[in-house]
């Protein structure tokens, strides 16, 4: 799960994390007001989507008075921000944090994420900052300084130096600011169970100070159940309808841009599914993996929002039953058609434990538009061609 | 011969009273598994399908000499369980549980490499010797004995390869369900050699996905010291960058634990690598002929 840049601060604050002072607006008539109340000559006007690259996409911007801070809220509320990371269709802007202006020297970057080779957080740190630290990492590696943090011990001195002297900073009240800085940062990359967080660009003020000009964190869906006050943070909109709607079935959805829609038992056998419709010539239209729970309604579910992509020309349904009984699914199968109009062919392949029940039940139903297959790559060509029209 | 697990290792079963514990813990006994009892805290003295129930890890090791656990617990304190496990001398901990959360398995991971306990999951299927053993969820009867070696972080593709190694005529000596979390326990490297020592096992299918590099570090391993042939399938070619694929830890990041790179990595060791699920049998079938 992920939260807006104006709540991973109000985090930081509570850590005592160094940020710009800010207040977010609902509408230019709040904008203003917060300008106001935040005092100053110079504001950033800051859209709130849960994307990166909001400054080239437009939705940054710099107000020298408040009239301009009403001027640019009521362009940036409600507008269609486009970044490298909404893709094409953008994000609406719902939200604009008002910030006061800083004095900056210079830019950093600084994240904490999981090394899932070294099993433990690592901070990341670059003097390249205001820059996607993705092209860093590809063009100078070597301006990226990497510290492993072992939680058994915590955040310790030397984490620090080996953070100050490989950025070069080398002012002494600096490099305890940044040390400071980098500590509390982790500490609430710990307590609150994140998975990334991001700080880009952390700048350095004239007056050496360090503070968080941006931020972004995501945290670990697992670990939810502990932090109810992350989980209050959630922004609906920012989730895909479809998404979020499966997720509450137990149904595991991400909606592609192919043709076939799947519904898959298990994370590895829905992706080898997509991998094997490719392969086959054909382009899957999502992956869904139903669980290990599916029942008839949840399988109805799925029929349901495969079904709302116009794209759709086939459905492929491929089950491995382990722990998921055959006959379920294809009483399940059987249900759908009731529930939900299946106006394309569904192939359906259902191996395991009691494929053979399962066959009979399909068989005697004898729906229209539903094809049997025997195995994987069986069942991929089918889907396959019937998406084509061939079948 | 196989690896890890035979039919005389005694098991336990880390929440054994709960449904799931019970039902998985009756399906592993009737395939052939010595489960000699399970631990609930608070249960203690209680008999359970007719196996004795303890307060503590501790308690059940030393009544019945179990060497694994099989464990059951709930997510948020099935990294307590795990970390009990180690101290009380459990040589292999084989964890069922998914969503755990990251944090908490850190944390026990590194507590049982401590203790030298091995861990097998979260989030698997467990681990089954054919037609001796198996301490996990997966439906046993796909598992006949053969001469192939199996290693997966998914549990339906395990089913799925399992079955096309049996239809081939091979059969499977021991596969083992990793998990697809961002943090494992026994992964391909640490497994790989227990198949190249174990003189039954005479080819080694290996199933990964995107997200992480332990593919990447198995290729690595492969090219160095494996001499049985091994064929590979990486689930997640047409997956889209930056989006979580069902399982915790199946995520293209940045450009970082793509399909395409880990199977180049792969193929470069000498890995048969097939495209879809589906050639995985004749392609074991090939390697071996």
């Amino acid at each position: 799960m992920n939260i807006h840049e104006y709540q991973a601060k109000q985090i930081f604050k509570e850590y005592g994390v160094p940020t710009p002072r800010g207040i977010v607006a609902n509408t230019p008539d709040e904008a203003v007001k917060a300008a106001q109340e935040l005092g100053g000559s110079i504001w950033v006007v800051k859209a709130q989507i849960h994307a990166g690259g909001r400054g080239l996409g437009g939705g940054v911007k710099l107000a020298k008075s408040t009239e301009e801070v009403r001027e640019l809220a009521s362009q940036i509320i409600g507008m269609n921000l486009v970044t490298h990371q909404t893709g094409p269709e953008g994000k609406l802007v719902q939200k604009v944090y008002i910030e006061e202006g800083v004095d900056i020297k210079d830019e950093f970057y600084l994240g904490v994420v999981l090394d899932r080779a070294k099993e433990m957080p690592v901070i990341m740190a670059s003097t390249e900052g205001g820059m996607e630290i993705e092209k860093v990492a590809e063009e100078t590696p070597e301006k990226i300084v990497k510290v492993a943090v072992d939680p058994a011990i915590g955040f310790q001195g030397f984490h620090g130096r080996e953070l100050v002297f490989g950025l070069g900073i080398t002012d002494k009240n600096e490099q305890k600011n940044f040390m400071k800085f980098a500590q509390k940062l982790f500490k609430v990359y710990m307590d609150k169970d994140a998975e990334l967080i991001e700080i880009n660009p952390l700048v350095r003020t004239g007056s050496g100070e360090f503070i968080a000009l941006d931020a972004k964190m995501g945290f670990d869906d697992s670990a939810l159940f502990r932090h109810p006050e992350i989980e209050e943070m959630r922004d609906i909109s920012e989730e895909d309808p479809d998404e979020r709607e499966a997720a509450q079935y137990g149904l595991s959805y991400v909606s592609l841009d192919g043709e076939i829609g799947c519904m898959v038992n298990g994370a590895g056998l829905a992706m080898g599914t997509m991998d094997t419709i490719n392969y086959m010539g054909g382009t899957p239209a999502n992956f869904l993996d139903v669980g290990g729970k599916a029942t008839a309604e949840t399988v109805a579910k799925g029929f349901e929002i495969i079904l709302r992509n116009p794209n759709v020309k086939s459905i492929f349904v491929n089950i491995f039953g382990g722990i998921v009984r055959c006959d379920r699914i294809a009483n399940g199968i059987l249900e759908a058609t009731k529930m939900v109009d299946v106006k394309v062919p569904v192939v359906v392949r259902l191996d395991g434990t009691n494929a053979a029940e399962a066959a009979e039940i399909l068989k005697n139903a004898n729906i229209e538009n539903v094809i049997a297959a025997t195995d994987l790559a069986d069942g991929a060509k089918k889907a396959v061609a019937a998406a084509k029209g061939e079948l | 011969m196989s690896i890890l697990v035979n039919k005389d290792t005694k098991v336990i079963v880390q929440g054994f009273t709960g449904s799931e514990g019970t039902f998985h813990a009756e399906q592993c006994m009737a395939y052939g598994t010595q489960i000699v009892g399970g631990v609930t805290p608070g249960k203690g003295g209680q008999t359970h399908l007719g196996k004795p129930v303890f307060n503590t890890v501790k308690e059940a090791v030393a009544a019945t000499g179990a060497t694994v656990s099989m464990v059951f617990v709930p997510p948020a304190f099935v990294a307590d369980a795990v970390m009990e496990a180690a101290e009380a001398g459990i040589e292999l901990a084989v964890i069922i549980t998914e969503g755990a959360p990251v944090r908490d398995m850190q944390k026990a991971k590194a507590h049982a490499v401590k203790h030298g306990m091995m861990t097998i999951g979260p989030n698997c299927p467990g681990i089954i010797t054919a037609e001796e053993c198996k301490i996990g969820i997966m439906p046993g009867n796909i598992f006949k004995k053969g001469k192939v070696g199996l290693i997966s972080k998914s549990g339906t593709l395990t089913y799925e390869a399992s079955n096309q190694v049996v239809k081939e005529g091979l059969g499977i000596t021991t596969a083992v369900g990793i998990g697809g979390d961002p943090i494992i326990g026994l992964s391909y490297k640490q497994l790989l050699p227990m198949f190249e020592a174990d003189p039954e096992t005479e080819a080694i299918v290996m199933i990964g996905e995107i997200g992480g590099d332990l593919e990447i570090q198995a290729a690595k391993f492969i090219k160095e010291n494996i001499k049985k042939p091994v064929v590979a399938f990486i689930a997640g070619q047409t997956a889209p960058k930056g989006k979580r694929m069902g399982h915790a830890g199946a995520i293209v990041s940045g450009s970082a634990g793509t399909a395409k790179e880990k199977t180049d990595a792969l193929e470069a060791a000498g890995v048969k690598v097939v495209v879809s699920p589906a050639e995985i049998g004749k392609a074991v079938k090939e390697v071996l002929s």
